[in-house]
């Protein structure tokens, strides 16, 4: 989180004027009210925070918000989110993805990321499918997850998003509900307030292709157990969880990665010199 | 007092009225958030049901900040924060919408939300030992009675929809 000063603002202040194309009943549009509820709980200045995404339903999500914003490329986001936090460390860097574009597209980048460990956060709006491109298997997807795009299922064990960032080095690893606006909201909190690379996986229903997902609000449940420090621990519960255990799970404490180029002799004019036409 | 776990903690008419009145501006921004994905997906006849709840709700909340007199209830509502453990008692389940879906289907959650307000004023009834705020309380019952008696009113002018109703004869799921 940036040390900037705060003021007093309502989560309206971070909406934009753009309407949301999301399905209604989408998960996604509740992710838009807990970012705004967030933010305007840490009091942060929507000109102080950036909000980055790659493609897919959910990173449509900067349009959404009155914050500094980028609609990247497949996979990127957290690329383009780490070269703006790296040079402006002051502000707040929130990083949107879906479960294809951070976990497919974006996998190799997660993973560096959260061996990095810059301050910044990542959030992965996860509805185990390709919704924008019309209901492909994901990552995240069930094997058995039989349709006429991968009939009798893909027969392929789920990417385990948890357990990945935790032994790739993340700082603070959560799970949210997407229709849990409350736990969600304070869940981004602490998230954005914890130092490090914080991930944070919100379940969020397809309504549309992934319509067994409204199940979801029926099976989450809070977790059991405090958020443990320890990795081994963290592992062990996330390993064994059912998936639908929300909250705090992992909240570590490594010194957040904030490279001083200004002690390395690097001159922005001199770089711009290189690529001037 | 009333329970903490179910919306902020009052202690006074101030925090009463302020409550009142949050949970109809909580109601106003949901509506329009509502009316705002049915005019996306074209179902203009939902754009006009969310509309006119909202414009309702809101004429419900400024009949609250005209009963509390001088109390500023938009400022003491901030200061009193939020519902912590429960959405506010009015808001529409963001999730229980569909593109298709008709004025019935809407004024059902609206349903829903005035009989969440309803218990939420009878349970701080039955809980204040407070006699000013039981008095005021009882007030917002009898107000949120009415107010589920007028969307039972409205919901007889849209009867249920048909079993089809949500068919689309050009469905988002094209490979099936």
């Amino acid at each position: 989180m940036s040390t900037a000063e705060t003021r007093a603002c309502r989560p309206a202040d971070y909406r934009s004027d753009v309407k949301p194309v999301w399905c209604p009943g989408c998960g996604d549009h509740h992710i838009l009210l807990s970012f705004t509820r967030a933010f305007a709980e840490l009091g942060q200045p929507p000109e102080q925070i950036a909000v980055f995404s790659g493609i897919g339903c959910s990173s449509r999500i900067p349009a959404y918000t009155n914050c500094y914003g980028f609609h990247g490329v497949h996979g990127r986001s957290l690329a383009l989110a780490a070269g703006l936090k790296v040079t402006r460390p002051d502000l707040t860097v929130v990083v949107a993805s879906g479960d294809g574009d951070g976990y497919s597209i974006g996998g190799n980048h997660f993973l560096h990321a959260c061996r990095r460990n810059l301050d910044l956060t990542y959030v992965v709006m996860d509805n185990r499918v390709y919704g924008m491109t019309k209901g492909q298997p994901s990552p995240t997807t069930e094997p058995d997850f039989d349709t006429a795009l991968s009939p009798g299922g893909t027969g392929v064990s789920p990417f385990h998003p948890l357990v990945i960032a935790l032994a790739s080095g993340a700082n603070f690893v959560a799970r949210a509900f997407s229709g849990d606006l409350n736990g969600t909201t304070g869940i981004l909190v602490d998230a954005i307030r914890h130092p490090g690379f914080s991930f944070v996986e919100i379940l969020s229903p397809c309504v549309t292709f992934r319509p067994d997902e409204k199940e979801w609000k029926g099976k989450v449940h809070q977790a059991p157990v405090q958020a443990t420090d320890d990795p081994g621990r963290a592992a062990r519960r996330l390993m064994t969880d059912d998936g639908f255990n929300v909250g705090v799970l992992y909240r570590g404490s490594r010194r957040p990665y904030r490279p001083e180029f200004g002690h390395a002799g690097v001159d922005v004019g001199e770089l711009e010199k290189e690529f001037a036409l | 007092m009333t329970d903490p776990a179910k919306g902020p903690a009052i202690s006074g008419l101030a925090d009463l009225f302020a409550i009142a009145y949050r949970i109809e501006i909580d109601a106003v921004e949901r509506y329009r958030l509502l009316a705002d994905q049915m005019e996306v997906h074209n179902n203009l006849e939902l754009v006009d049901t969310f509309r006119d709840l909202a414009r309702a709700e809101g004429l419900h909340a400024e009949e609250i900040r005209r009963l509390a007199g001088d109390i500023d209830v938009a400022a003491q509502s901030r200061r009193i924060g939020g519902w912590t453990s429960e959405q506010s008692p009015e808001e529409a389940d963001l999730s229980a919408v569909h593109y298709m879906m008709t004025p019935w289907h809407a004024l059902r959650m609206a349903l829903a939300g005035e009989q969440r307000a309803l218990a939420f004023f009878e349970r701080i009834v039955a809980s204040t030992e407070d006699a000013r705020i039981k008095a005021l309380a009882q007030e917002f019952v009898a107000e949120e009675t009415e107010h589920v008696a007028l969307v039972h009113r409205l919901l007889r002018r849209h009867p249920p929809p048909p079993a089809t109703w949500a068919d689309d004869p050009d469905p988002p799921v094209s490979q099936e």
